[in-house]
């Protein structure tokens, strides 16, 4: 294997994720790894944490870490002192980067935010708050647990406590037409946050949600043509506002761009620790993929017997990488690096495909660069799955 | 040494004439479980239909055959020969010669329905086959039962005695009794010399795993050994019979079979090709002076591609269709090339159901799925130089400036209809460039005739018929020869490319309709692009039709994180396995129902 490829990690960075998988209630949209739980026993999650660090440390060591980030579940249901270990553990491991940026994903909920300033001692220098909607019915529909006033003092909150503060809406939720969904963007963007992610609702197998439409329910939910029409809006309004899609869904002013995400987008290494938690590392020239057990108990069980968290790790052939880098680097508004995918792949894109795709108007290839234009991002699934194609 | 061959005086040789759902594989059922042929345990549902899709469609494709005793009620025990045969017109020729094989039939007429265009031919087939005919009302246990009625309908509209209908429900078991006393009593024995050399007729043949090629035959005059060596007149072919049987229905073995014995020999015959039904069996040293009479191949009269959706798939498609044929003699076979659908076959069929149950056979029991494409039939292209041309594939039309005229195949269709439908029958036919012969009525029922192009009726006249008539009307056809008419080729152009497996012959006057009717089916057919993709239909250069499909526009994952990658990549895999489902054309996916659904007209 090349030396190129053993480095090739580095042009996306390094990355730990940490997943905490419980919540206090599910939301029936929710398809992420979460749990709720009757009793939690901190101090036993917290030494599970600490331990598997050390094993992924033992694995990379002398990394520069550009990022962690507590997700979830509800990472702002973990005891701080659980979020301090782990910072600490980190920072024995590996060496911070000088702008590390540590995130925390936490509901507006006042109970919650009231832990902002312990969480701010912990090290935590940014949040991400899930607020979800502005209109509180619904979060309601969404089955959330907070109101909007709520929501708004959480958010007044993490702009005094932390540095940076992300929030989180839903659209294209049901019943909502492009003229609410303007005016409540607005309103979100008059909040004043350096970020914002932006989910267009999607209904996932196996939520409540999924049960909900397949029993006839969800009727209201948007078209394609409403969908695509609430996409473009969103883009437009957010970019004139000053906060462009940087990504498909998300949205910064320059250089507020959450730097964790930007790991997985620009397909470097990220250490993935927690039940469920997935990972990608580069160990001996070869790209790896880590999954930990997504049960929290066998999860728990198995690490504090002295074990891992994981299933066995599974390697990826650098051609998959290709892919896995072109399916993550085209959400992008920067693009793929066409050199580097052909590195990884052992051939170029055919520049046939790109050339009628660019015909198309659905990219731009400039500077050794693939970039998805504005149409060919919001039919992004099929444009991968074209480019994808032939690549086989 | 006495003989072991049944005395024919104690055989009685009958087939069953009915129409679809009137009843007649669930009375054969009877019959076979009142003599106490089949053990009880053993019974199922239309025993006689062996092939999964004869079970669930309900109909009879191949003949098949039972050999039932019976202890009638004057003593003797008499040997009772069914040879259940298919009813519908498709297989027409299967049931003449079943019907040669035979002196009489029960004619099953559903008592709450009354008879149907089906029947008509089927009982005129057996009133040509000299039949003793028996009529049976049959479901009398319905309330909606008119026995007396429809007893009066066979006799005006068949002209034959209904007095002594009998009235029955094989459901119940009601009159079976008298059914099987009838069958001894007003049938008439089977003639024959044993004596004289053998003579037996080729009713049937199939290939079996396990036994190879098994035939089925009547004996006409002399006896049949195992062991003998036979030679079929038609093919001059000569074989040893390795194994003799009965029916019951399973094989029973026998060491000889007289005259007006039904059954079946195995002699390592390779394929069912070898054998031809109507053919004469007789000995390969004394055989007999002359054949029987009115041999005559079944010949395909709709034909169209199938190929594999997966190209890759070609191998194994064609190992399916010749074993397939091994089974089928009817059905006819080449390799054909579309610019469009790569390698795949150009099939020929005896009808439409034939052309269906081909196909669901090939998916079903191969496993292999296939794009057919529009049925056509033959059409003869008369050249200016003189010479004809019979075409039974659009793609290989001639250039039409060397083309003088071109006839096509029409067929005299008759259809019965209770009369309320009648007006939208007369329009489906009218629309379809039918000129009517008759309308006549018996009752409350109109029976109309109508000569009709056959490429009106291939593909979805049935569907619509039922449809129209909400499955009241009753369809048989036969084909009457071939007149000219202002034919063309219509081509279908998807994103300015013509797809050739969709090409169409139609008559000019309704190539505007019949092109609307495609642009649009297609236009819901082919699912969303990334791009707008036109849909044209074209004469010769000329674009007659268009329809638009508009680009997609959404179709993007809102969230994609690190741990996402390896499930969005499985979505990935599973949206490029659906494509596998699909056809590419230059940058268009054309998924595999649309080449068959894109015909379907709803007039």
């Amino acid at each position: 294997m090349s030396a190129e490829l053993a480095d090739d990690w580095r042009q996306g960075g390094f990355a730990l994720y940490v997943h905490w998988p419980f919540c206090e209630a599910k939301c029936p949209y929710c398809d992420f790894n979460s749990h709720v739980a009757a009793s939690i026993d901190h101090e036993l999650w917290a030494d599970a944490y600490l331990a598997e660090i050390d094993r992924v440390g033992a694995l990379t060591p002398g990394r520069v870490l550009n990022s962690i980030y507590f997700g979830g579940g509800t990472p702002s249901l973990m005891a701080p002192a659980t979020v301090e270990a782990v910072i600490r553990k980190a920072a024995d491991r590996w060496h911070f980067a000088n702008d590390i940026e540590i995130t925390l994903e936490a509901n507006p909920s006042s109970v919650e935010a009231d832990r902002f300033a312990a969480y701010r001692s912990a090290g935590v220098n940014r949040v991400s708050i899930g607020v979800q909607a502005l209109r509180d019915e619904d979060l309601a529909r969404l089955g959330r647990l907070h109101t909007v006033d709520e929501a708004r003092r959480a958010i007044d909150l993490g702009q005094r406590v932390f540095e940076r503060v992300s929030f989180d809406l839903i659209y294209a939720r049901e019943g909502q037409r492009l003229r609410d969904w303007e005016a409540e963007l607005r309103e979100a963007i008059a909040l004043g946050t350096e970020h914002l992610s932006l989910y267009q609702l999607t209904i996932e197998p196996g939520t409540a949600f999924a049960r909900r439409k397949a029993a006839g329910g969800l009727q209201d939910l948007p078209d394609e043509d409403l969908a695509a029409d609430l996409f473009l809006a969103t883009n437009e309004i957010t970019e004139a506002a000053g906060l462009g899609a940087y990504e498909v869904s998300n949205h910064a002013r320059p250089g507020a761009e959450s730097r964790h995400n930007l790991v997985y987008w620009r397909y470097g290494d990220y250490a993935g620790v927690g039940p469920g938690a997935h990972g990608r590392l580069t160990l001996k020239g070869c790209k790896v993929a880590t999954e930990g057990f997504s049960n929290p108990r066998t999860w728990l069980e198995n690490v504090n017997a002295g074990g891992t968290g994981e299933r066995p790790p599974v390697q990826i052939p650098w051609p998959e990488a290709a892919q896995e880098y072109l399916m993550m680097s085209l959400r992008l508004a920067e693009g793929t690096d066409l050199a580097r995918y052909a590195r990884m792949a052992g051939k170029p894109i055919n520049a046939s495909t790109i050339n009628w795709l660019a015909s198309a108007g659905l990219v731009d290839s400039a500077a050794g660069r693939l970039l998805a234009s504005a149409s060919g991002r919001a039919v992004l699934n099929e444009l991968l799955a074209e480019l994808m194609r032939e690549g086989d | 040494m006495a003989p072991m061959t049944t005395d024919p005086k104690l055989i009685r040789n009958f087939s069953i004439v009915a129409h679809i759902d009137h009843g007649k594989s669930t009375l054969a059922d009877r019959l076979i479980q009142m003599t106490g042929t089949v053990a009880e345990r053993d019974m199922k549902e239309q025993l006689l239909d062996a092939m999964d899709i004869e079970r669930e469609r309900g109909i009879t494709i191949k003949a098949n055959t039972v050999r039932i005793e019976y202890p009638a009620k004057d003593g003797n025990t008499y040997v009772l020969n069914l040879i259940d045969t298919p009813g519908h017109v498709d297989f027409a020729y299967e049931v003449s010669r079943s019907m040669r094989a035979v002196e009489g039939s029960l004619l099953v007429v559903d008592a709450t329905q009354g008879v149907e265009a089906q029947t008509l031919a089927n009982v005129y087939q057996a009133i040509e086959a000299d039949h003793e005919i028996v009529p049976v009302l049959n479901k009398i246990d319905l309330p909606a039962a008119d026995p007396d009625r429809v007893r009066e309908q066979i006799e005006d509209v068949i002209g034959i005695d209904a007095t002594d209908a009998i009235e029955v429900s094989a459901k119940t078991g009601q009159g079976i009794p008298d059914v099987l006393e009838a069958i001894v009593h007003r049938l008439p024995p089977p003639k024959g010399d044993a004596d004289a050399p053998l003579r037996a007729m080729l009713v049937d043949s199939w290939y079996d795993p396990y036994l190879g090629v098994v035939v089925l035959f009547r004996v006409m005059d002399g006896i049949i050994r195992k062991g003998d060596r036979i030679k079929m007149m038609q093919t001059g072919a000569s074989y040893t019979v390795d194994r003799l049987a009965v029916l019951k229905p399973e094989m029973v073995d026998v060491p000889e079979l007289g005259p007006g014995e039904i059954g079946v020999l195995t002699a390592s015959i390779k394929q069912v090709r070898d054998t031809r039904v109507g053919d004469t069996i007789t000995h390969e040293k004394r055989p007999c002076a002359e054949p029987l009479p009115g041999f005559q191949p079944a010949q395909p009269v709709v034909f169209c591609g199938l190929f594999p959706v997966d190209s890759a798939e070609f191998e194994n498609l064609r190992e399916a269709i010749e074993k397939l044929a091994l089974n089928d003699a009817s059905f006819s076979y080449e390799m054909e090339t579309s610019a469009a659908l790569g390698f795949g076959f150009r099939c020929g069929f005896l009808g439409l159901l034939h052309l269906e149950v081909v196909r669901e056979r090939l998916e079903r029991e191969f496993g292999i799925d296939l794009i057919t494409t529009a049925p056509s039939v033959i059409y003869h292209v008369y050249m200016r130089d003189g010479s004809m041309i019979e075409l039974h594939n659009p793609a290989d039309m001639p250039d039409p400036s060397k083309i003088d005229r071109i006839e096509e195949p029409r067929i005299k269709a008759t259809i019965m209809v209770p009369d309320e439908y009648l007006g939208d029958v007369l329009k489906l036919c009218q629309d379809r460039r039918g000129i009517q012969l008759d309308l006549t009525y018996a009752g409350s029922r109109a029976m109309v005739v109508y000569d009709l192009p056959l490429n009106e009726v291939v593909f979805d006249f049935y569907d619509r018929l039922k449809s129209v008539t909400k499955g009241y009307a009753s369809f048989d056809y036969q084909m009457i020869g071939y007149r000219a008419d202002n034919l063309v080729k219509m081509q279908i152009l998807v994103n300015d490319e013509p797809v050739d497996a969709l090409s169409v012959m139609v008559h000019r006057d309704r190539a505007e309709a019949r092109g609307r009717a495609m642009c649009e089916k297609l236009k819901e057919l082919i699912p969303r692009h990334m791009f707008k993709i036109p849909i044209q239909a074209a004469i010769g250069g000329r674009v007659i039709a268009r329809e638009t499909i508009p680009a997609l526009r959404k179709d993007v994952t809102a969230k994609c994180y690190g741990g996402d990658v390896t499930r969005k990549k499985k979505l990935l895999e599973k949206q490029k396995a659906g494509k596998k489902k699909m056809r590419q054309f230059g940058r268009v996916e054309i998924p595999q129902q649309a080449f068959i659904n894109a015909l379907k007209m709803d007039d």
